[in-house]
């Protein structure tokens, strides 16, 4: 097999008394769909947390693409290929929403001039095309702050999406969104992965969205990786089906 | 539909048939356009009429350009109030310059002002823009008191609190009378004014200049997209120490005096009061506030004395109730974060 995109060795982190990372050893490989289970404070969100450079572990090394990333500016692992979304959106609420994803498209074409105005820094068919995707693009010219909570984390997404990651990580990407339009949201998010050939890791909590989009599950209990594996044995597992999705 | 093109998908999607909302419908000539031509008229054809305005008018534009620096930083939520220290840096060097070579011409002095302002707003801007809101702040106001506190000690370098007087110098080579020298001045500054004001537009306007209006909203996220809001804050930073450097050196020049009070806080804290009543959704917001406020600091000065900061602050709290965006916000009718 390749040489894995994403590998953690021994990482721990704990927070006081509680443990959310707990000695996690755990490979991802190029083209993997990685579904992360777990209920919460599982310590999911703290892995992509650790993994994305928004928190430090306390021991323990991430490899990312080959290089070590363990304690790296979140900006610097952004730009080695590693982008991920926020289980809450995170948005510039002043700007439009066509604005919020030019700013991400020029942060990935490191275009940061004082003078091209930024309407005019990134090809206007690269923003459509993301804003399509996301079903945005009737309310591009909207302030972000008018937007729903569920569109507001499509757009989270869009912004991610556009920075052409090699691998990309979702907190949540279906959470807020209405039932009816999860599938749908999902259908196209892995279309648009699958073009790029971007790896991803999603969290999430519908083992229907799973079964259906995974290609691996890994299962999260007390900031330990419990089971990983095809979604079919991971879900069928009775230990899973109790502890992490509750029946 | 044949069976290729559905096929095809997204990537074959149509271009976009309008254009974003924000491009469209723009009125020829925008209400902030006509504000700055009304201001510009008012600025070169009062002083026909009554000569003894010319200073106030270069006053005024001279704090307009300060808090236009101002402004950018509050476009990033962040308030400086210590920005008096770069003009004050900038006057004082103006003056060392002017009397150690008398023979500097006076855009020179100004560039050199700009100059000190700009590589001043580099070294400390280094090391505050890491910090946030109240700290800002306060830090920005701290340096700027020891800097006054420093010219005000030094008495034999510095001339302590009487400060240091400045000859008149040459202007674009040119030896003028007072009165010469003044119009020389006034309409360099009213051109510089315009100048600069559509230079910070284009940058507001820009990738930099929007990546640190969205400090304001979400600093994290910015960084989550691979761009530095460090850098992004500097450069801002740097930007309004120029143009605050700039506006003292003009100031110096025009006053023919430096004195620490150039950089004392409330000087700092009239810059931000002039940014915050003019608005800073649009470049044009500083200049109208520094109207405003220089107009009513020349007629309650000369009319209801001891009063002007009493009206100043009625206009403050109207300000905040009534347009809490400024003056220019009321003009762009605007929507927030918009482009200016």
């Amino acid at each position: 097999m390749s040489a894995p995109l994403l590998q953690t060795t021994d990482l721990r982190l704990s927070f006081g008394a509680v443990v959310v990372a707990d000695n996690i050893n755990f490979t991802l490989h190029e083209g993997e769909r990685l579904a992360v289970i777990g209920q919460n404070g599982a310590g999911k969100t703290t892995f992509i947390n650790i993994c994305s450079g928004l928190i430090r572990p306390n021991s323990g090394r991430v490899h990312f693409d080959g290089h070590d990333i363990t304690g790296l500016a979140p900006r610097a692992i952004v730009r080695r290929g590693l982008a991920r979304s926020f289980q809450l959106p995170q948005l510039f609420l002043e700007h439009t929403v066509r604005d919020c994803v030019r700013l991400a498209a020029a942060g990935r074409l490191g275009r940061l001039g004082l003078w091209s105005p930024l309407a005019k820094a990134v090809a206007a068919s690269e923003i459509e095309h993301v804003l399509e995707i996301v079903g945005l693009r009737e309310r591009g010219g909207e302030l972000c702050e008018a937007l729903p909570e569920g569109q507001r984390k499509l757009l989270d997404i869009a912004m991610a999406l556009i920075l052409n990651p090699k691998l990309l990580v979702l907190d949540e990407p279906t959470s807020g969104v209405s039932t009816e339009e999860k599938h749908g949201l999902m259908a196209t998010i892995m279309a648009a992965l699958d073009t790029r050939k971007v790896s991803a890791i999603f969290v999430e909590h519908d083992v229907d969205i799973v079964t259906r989009y995974a290609t691996r599950v890994a299962a999260w209990i007390s900031g330990q990786v419990a089971a990983d594996g095809p979604p079919a044995e991971v879900l069928a597992d009775p230990a899973i089906r109790k502890n992490v999705i509750g029946e | 539909m044949s069976k290729v093109q559905a096929r095809m998908g997204p990537a074959a999607m149509p271009t976009p048939a309008t254009q974003p909302a924000s491009a469209r419908s723009r009125p020829i000539v925008s209400p902030p356009a006509i504000a700055a031509a009304v201001l510009l008229v008012l600025a070169l054809l009062l002083p026909v009429v009554m000569p003894w305005i010319k200073t106030p008018v270069i006053i005024a534009a001279c704090f307009g350009i300060a808090a236009l620096g101002v402004s950018i930083l509050i476009r990033a939520g962040q308030m400086s109030f210590g920005h008096a220290m770069f003009s004050c840096a900038a006057g004082y060097a103006v003056a060392f310059a002017a009397r150690r070579w008398p023979w500097l011409d006076s855009t020179v002095l100004i560039a050199l002002g700009t100059l000190v302002g700009a590589v001043s707003g580099l070294v400390i801007g280094a090391f505050v823009v890491r910090y946030r809101a109240i700290f800002f702040g306060m830090l920005n106001l701290a340096l700027s008191m020891v800097l006054f506190a420093v010219l005000g000690k030094f008495f034999t370098l510095t001339g302590g609190t009487d400060g240091m007087r400045l000859a008149r110098s040459t202007f674009f080579g040119m030896d003028l009378e007072r009165a010469g020298f003044e119009t020389a001045l006034l309409v360099s500054v009213v051109a510089l004014a315009l100048g600069l004001g559509l230079l910070v537009r284009r940058y507001l306007n820009s990738v930099a200049g929007q990546a640190l209006s969205a400090i304001k909203t979400n600093e994290t996220r910015l960084e989550f997209l691979g761009i530095s809001a460090y850098r992004v804050m500097l450069t801002g930073y740097v930007l309004s120490a120029a143009l605050c450097g700039l506006s003292g050196a003009v100031f110096a020049i025009t006053q023919g005096l430096v004195t620490p009070e150039m950089g004392y806080w409330i000087r700092s804290g009239e810059i931000v009061f002039i940014s915050i009543l003019g608005g800073v959704g649009h470049p044009v917001g500083a200049f109208l506030g520094a109207a405003i406020f220089e107009f009513v600091k020349v007629f309650a000065g000369a009319y209801m004395i001891g009063a002007s900061h009493l009206v100043l602050g009625v206009v403050l709290i109207a300000m905040v109730f009534f347009a809490p965006r400024g003056i220019s916000g009321l003009l762009t009718g605007a929507r927030k974060g918009g482009q200016p």
